[in-house]
């Protein structure tokens, strides 16, 4: 992990306190009662100071939420990513049809051929097919579906 | 460690009362010293109930975790590479498994082929701070496969085209 060290130079400044908000509430609010007070005990601060640091962190946007993460697939809905290949002059304008869905849940460009990948989620399973046929007669391209076939892992974690 | 395969089959079925603290936390869970109790007088239930519904629902895998997202360009993660790999069906389940136990990896799924156009069909996310450090990653998920690999490519992102996360409609 010697690079993932040597990538604290290039990150922006943390304080201590900032630093193990951060690391420990990516990976779970304990779901208990005063569980910010039970975070702050484990990390050895105030309560007051998790919550004021959470704020700014959210405020600052270094944080882009801090709640629920919720899994479509089990919540009964669909969920899938799909691909496009989309000429490069025409991009913004396809960009503009295909997030105007509002199933379009995450967009990347991407540098490959397939250029264009996002994720659907439709609230019933039977909606995917129908909303990657709108955007291909929205938009005139092909839409390559690649549902998940097998969950291997899942969990994102960025040390600071 | 969040193995598992899914689990589509014994979908969790939302109630209304669910359904509605989804709502109530698609923004953010409340900052403050009881966010259950603040939850429960939006809504008129008690701390408790609102308490018991989260655990259920993460104990049903509806909710991953109550978390931190963060925005990981911000953090100095500034590369982010899809690494997608053909693998040999007879170990895709084996080695999706393996490659899914590195630390480094954040997600990993099993997709199909659409052949002739598209060959891979094990996922892997991988971040770093450089594309060297990105490579490096893919290098070890390409020692691990070994020869259940017949080729691979890095997607790397230019850009977020939209990022609004996965919400339930009001209606």
């Amino acid at each position: 992990m010697s690079a993932m060290t040597e990538s604290l130079a290039t990150t922006p400044e943390f304080t201590e306190v900032e630093r193990a908000v951060i690391n420990r509430l990516q990976t779970g609010l304990p779901l208990v009662h005063s569980p910010y007070a039970a975070v702050a005990d484990e990390l050895g601060v105030a309560e007051e100071e998790v919550l004021n640091t959470l704020q700014d962190l959210l405020d600052r946007n270094i944080l882009r939420r801090f709640g629920p993460m919720f899994h479509a697939g089990e919540m009964g809905g669909g969920l899938t990513l799909a691909a496009m290949r989309v000429p490069q002059q025409d991009f913004d304008r396809i960009t503009a049809k295909v997030n105007a869905f509002e199933e379009v849940a995450h967009n990347y460009r991407r540098e490959h051929e397939l250029n264009m990948w996002f994720v659907l989620a439709t609230e019933a399973p039977d909606d995917i097919a129908r909303v990657i046929a709108a955007i291909e007669s929205a938009t005139g391209y092909r839409v390559y579906n690649m549902p998940k076939e097998e969950e291997f892992h899942v969990h994102l974690h960025f040390p600071v | 460690m969040s193995i598992s395969t899914s689990r589509s089959d014994q979908s969790y079925v939302l109630c209304a009362l669910d359904r509605k603290l989804i709502l109530a936390t698609q923004g953010g869970l409340p900052l403050a010293t009881d966010p259950w109790g603040a939850l429960g007088e939006q809504l008129g239930l008690p701390a408790d109930e609102v308490l018991a519904r989260f655990q259920r629902m993460q104990n049903a895998g509806v909710i991953r975790r109550v978390a931190a997202v963060p925005d990981h360009y911000r953090l100095g993660y500034r590369f982010n590479g899809m690494t997608v790999w053909d693998v040999r069906d007879d170990a895709i389940t084996d080695m999706g498994l393996q490659v899914g136990e590195l630390p480094f990896v954040s997600h990993c799924y099993r997709r199909p082929r659409h052949l002739p156009n598209w060959t891979y069909n094990l996922f892997a996310m991988v971040h770093g701070i450089s594309r060297e450090e990105v490579e490096d990653k893919a290098s070890q998920i390409h020692d691990l496969l070994g020869d259940t690999c017949e080729g691979h490519t890095i997607l790397y992102s230019s850009a977020i085209l939209k990022k609004t996360g996965l919400r339930l409609r009001k209606s």
